[in-house]
């Protein structure tokens, strides 16, 4: 277990909650410290709870835990929604001079620091910067150095001018001081820094600039809860490398939009969350019949329908193993972290473009509003290939014509890959569709080329089998006979609860499938196993589902649907149960 | 490609047409041959996308790129080949159901968005393939098999909706009159935007109203008044008339610049290395 701090900022959406809490993550970052962070919040621009939290330590922090050190309260209802994870010793900074505070008095058990934010922030030049204030008395309770808070308002607000600045700077002091002159705290964080340089991202971004990396030139979405960040990311950044984002009227547009510049032979993507993803499907079969590369990621959020919208779940996998009338070949693909997040997205469109399919890049709200530091190195530009799959150009297009000179786009081939040409090509010119088709992309309803051109879509299946390396992550105790598999990002409090599981004896191996479909086989790593516990973030245990059904046999379920991520402490808590070890767990407690 | 000989039956595919013999769609389908050969597009830098419907099968008769995509989702699918490669000529070709009805929300953007690319659509004022139902240009008496008492619905007015969406290049044509259909849609790949062309394209098997006869009757070439394209209140006056059938180009807006040059997409975004660029590593330092 690290050393960790755990903080918060919360107050009303529209109290500038995401940027006071963003500032103090980056101050961290930019101190050498880890962080990972997690945001509770509301589908409303005004009001209504909402918090921004800061898991903190000099090791690597990969999960929320249920526990809060410092807590900066611009509401009473923010000391409410988090009564669970303050615990004796817990300081709740507040500004009783606001009116809505004027009645709080923190719990006996906890220390309270009424701290005049605004009258502070009026001092320094405007109430505006009244979080900043608190900033600053946090930078006293958790003896941090300010300087480091400086850089991040420097990165913050430097486009806004010099004086602005030094305000700003101002303010966070007036905090510090006015803690440090009327309170005789005894806590001792000291939060240590490192010369580490580490950046801070969260998992949208991460697709975002995996998307460039891999070479992705067209971006269509609709803005939607938690996918909207990718789209905003591109905005700006895809142009400079030759790119463009169109903003569509809708989702049906915005996957068609992506398929037409696939067509046209840009590598082009698309994402958007559950809503989105069930008016895709309407396209999700022409664009695999059709045999067109399509990177479309799908950042979960709790469903179905509207469902919650700001709230996690991993509930979108049938839809993606499924979804769409018919029988579709396709990659489904669940990046695990954020780091994966990254790397998964450069993946897609090298399968996308290998295979001529879609590729799923199943993500989550969880990793969607995280922000983790990483070194910079885990995202080593040089270390990207860019492979585009059997394109054919005008010198060896010949070889894929047939007797009257037409380019077989559909042509039937061992490994169910055909040859593929890209608009503008001298004698390529050839029609696709989502009729059903012969090798020359026209309509057919003969028998025999009906099943010759499903059995070649479904070899690309086979074929990825035999090609790719589709292996688990596997990680805790590989000798333990207690296994456990998830996807998705449980991974991070999974390898926390497993350490915490490991100090009561309890020795568990953890897979993390990253790949969805085509996944490997795990028969035999079942039949090995004592016990097999699945852990996902949805109700009816989709993953164990499929995994019972490969495997016939049978699984234990650990799924959790109240909209929050699994938590490493909760998370250890639960596997104790699964694997029926209660009784270390009470003489733990 | 420089595409100095091009003649119109290049664009001609060696696939007989399954239409019904002296469907409108003939005539539709030759226009636009000849608007592309006379632009001085060539099949291997055309791409054609068309709809569902009898319309959409344009797509297997006509030799280009060119893809045959779901119902209604025509234009985004265009939308997304311009941006792509600027260079290659759009023409995306669909029915009244195909753009009015399913696709009508793609339709009403299209416009707005003013992409560089031409949009044709077959109106026949009634549901062909599928044998018979009105459609969204079909009349309110119109009696159909879904509609035996007529619609009970206002047809629309798909000139209109171009306009109040803020279309640059908006026009009518009769798969008829082959000489000016083909001028029609030849000025519509020629206009810098999203270059509209509603054509009537008669069904001779289901709708026995909205005939070549009547058509012939009925319409007015606005090419022989002093109708001034360019001026916006000439071309609302004719776009609103009820009474009147026009073909011609009823309105140009020659200032206008395409969504995809305001947007800066000029290159062809297919043409990339086989390794991020230099510069890629500036992102990851972005999030320090």
């Amino acid at each position: 277990m690290t050393e960790d701090l755990n903080w918060a900022v919360g107050g009303e959406a529209g109290d500038g909650i995401d940027s006071t809490g963003k500032i103090f993550a980056q101050a961290l970052s930019r101190a050498g410290r880890h962080v990972f962070t997690s945001k509770d919040f509301a589908s409303r621009i005004r009001g209504g709870y909402t918090a921004y939290k800061v898991r903190t330590s000099v090791d690597r922090v990969e999960s929320v835990v249920d526990r809060l050190d410092i807590l900066i309260a611009l509401t009473e209802r923010t000391v409410d929604e988090n009564m669970d994870e303050l615990h004796d010793g817990s300081v709740i900074i507040y500004d009783g001079e606001r009116s809505m505070m004027s009645d709080f008095e923190a719990p006996d058990e906890m220390i309270g620091l009424d701290v005049p934010l605004k009258r502070l922030a009026e001092e320094a030049g405007g109430a505006i910067m009244r979080n900043i204030v608190a900033l600053g008395a946090a930078c006293e309770v958790a003896d941090f150095p300010i300087e480091n808070l400086d850089e991040s308002l420097e990165k913050r607000f430097g486009n806004k001018g010099e004086s602005i600045v030094a305000n700003n700077k101002e303010a966070a002091r007036l905090g510090q001081e006015h803690v440090r002159s009327e309170y005789d705290l005894s806590t001792d964080y000291a939060l240590e820094t490192t010369d580490n340089d580490y950046v801070l991202l969260n998992g949208d971004e991460a697709i975002g600039m995996g998307a460039i990396a891999a070479g992705c030139r067209f971006y269509a979405g609709y803005p939607i809860t938690p996918a909207t960040d990718v789209m905003t990311y591109l905005k700006g950044r895809i142009e400079r490398f030759g790119g463009n984002v169109v903003q569509a009227e809708d989702e049906l547009s915005a996957v068609n939009m992506a398929l037409g510049a696939a067509r046209a032979g840009a590598r082009s993507m698309t994402a958007t969350s559950g809503p989105g993803i069930d008016l895709m499907a309407e396209t999700f079969g022409l664009v695999a019949t059709s045999e067109t590369p399509l990177v479309i990621a799908d950042v979960m959020r709790s469903g179905p329908s509207t469902g919650m919208p700001t709230k996690q779940e991993q509930g979108d996998l049938n839809m993606a193993l499924y979804g769409g009338h018919g029988e579709i070949p396709r990659f489904v693909l669940a990046p695990s972290s954020i780091s994966e997040c990254f790397w998964k997205t450069v993946e897609a469109f090298n399968l996308a473009e290998q295979y001529q399919t879609p590729v799923y890049v199943l993500s989550d709200l969880a990793m969607a509003v995280t922000e983790q530091t990483f070194p910079p190195e885990v995202f080593d530009m040089e270390e990207v290939e860019i492979d585009r799959g059997k394109v054919v150009d005008e010198a060896s297009i010949e070889e894929w014509q047939d007797e009257d000179g037409h380019f077989k786009p559909h042509a039937i081939t061992d490994d169910g890959i055909s040859p593929r040409v890209l608009p503008g090509t001298e004698d390529g010119a050839h029609m696709s569709t989502g009729l059903e088709h012969d090798e020359l992309g026209r309509r057919t309803e003969s028998t025999e080329m009906r099943i010759e051109q499903v059995d070649k879509r479904n070899r690309k299946v086979e074929t990825a089998r035999e090609r790719e390396t589709l292996s688990p992550r596997s990680f805790g105790d590989e000798d333990s006979d207690n296994l456990v598999v998830s996807w998705g990002s449980n991974e991070g409090a999974l390898r926390e609860a497993i350490d915490l599981l490991a100090q009561d004896g309890v020795d568990i191996r953890v897979l993390s499938l990253p790949y969805l479909f085509p996944r490997p086989d795990l028969t035999e790593t079942f039949e090995a196993a004592d016990e097999v516990v699945v852990v996902e973030c949805n109700a009816t245990g989709q993953l164990a589902d499929v995994l019972e059904h490969d495997t016939l046999q049978r699984v234990q379920r650990v799924n959790k649907y109240n909209g929050v991520r699994f938590k490493a402490d909760e998370l250890a808590d639960d596997l104790r149960e699964a694997f029926d070890v209660a009784d270390e767990a009470e003489v733990q407690a | 490609m420089s595409s100095d000989n091009v003649r119109f039956v290049d664009f001609k595919s060696d696939k007989q047409p399954t239409w019904c013999p002296g469907c409108g769609d003939f005539g539709t389908m030759n226009g636009m041959m000849k608007a592309l050969a006379n632009t001085g597009s060539s099949p291997d830098d055309t791409f054609v996308v068309a709809g569902i419907g009898c319309s959409g099968k344009i797509g297997t008769y006509m030799h280009s790129y060119a893809l045959h995509g779901v119902h209604g989702r025509a234009l985004p699918v265009g939308t997304g080949v311009k941006m792509a490669n600027p260079d290659l000529e759009v023409m995306v070709a669909g029915g009244d159901g195909d753009g009015y009805s399913i696709g009508a929300g793609h339709f009403v953007h299209a416009v707005r968005r003013n992409v560089d690319m031409t949009y044709v659509v077959m109106d026949n004022r009634i549901y062909g393939l599928t044998k018979g139902q009105f459609s969204p240009t079909s009349r309110e008496d119109f009696e159909t098999s879904t509609s035996p008492d007529g619609t009970h619905q206002q047809p629309i007015n798909p000139l209109a909706l171009a306009m109040a969406a803020g279309g640059s290049f908006i026009a009518q044509s009769f798969s008829s009159d082959a000489q000016r259909h083909a001028e029609i849609v030849q000025e519509a790949v020629e206009h810098d935007g999203f270059g509209f062309v509603n054509v009537f394209s008669p069904c001779v098997t289901f709708n026995d109203v909205d005939t070549y006869d009547y058509f012939r009757d009925a319409l007015q070439d606005v090419g022989d008044s002093d109708h001034d394209p360019t001026d916006y209140d000439a071309a609302k006056e004719k776009i609103l008339d009820r009474d009147t059938e026009y073909q011609g180009v009823l309105y140009r807006d020659e200032s206008s610049t395409p969504y995809n040059e305001l947007e800066g997409a000029t290159e062809n975004m297919a043409d990339i290395d086989d390794s991020p660029p230099e510069e890629a590593m500036d992102l990851v330092r972005e999030f320090y």
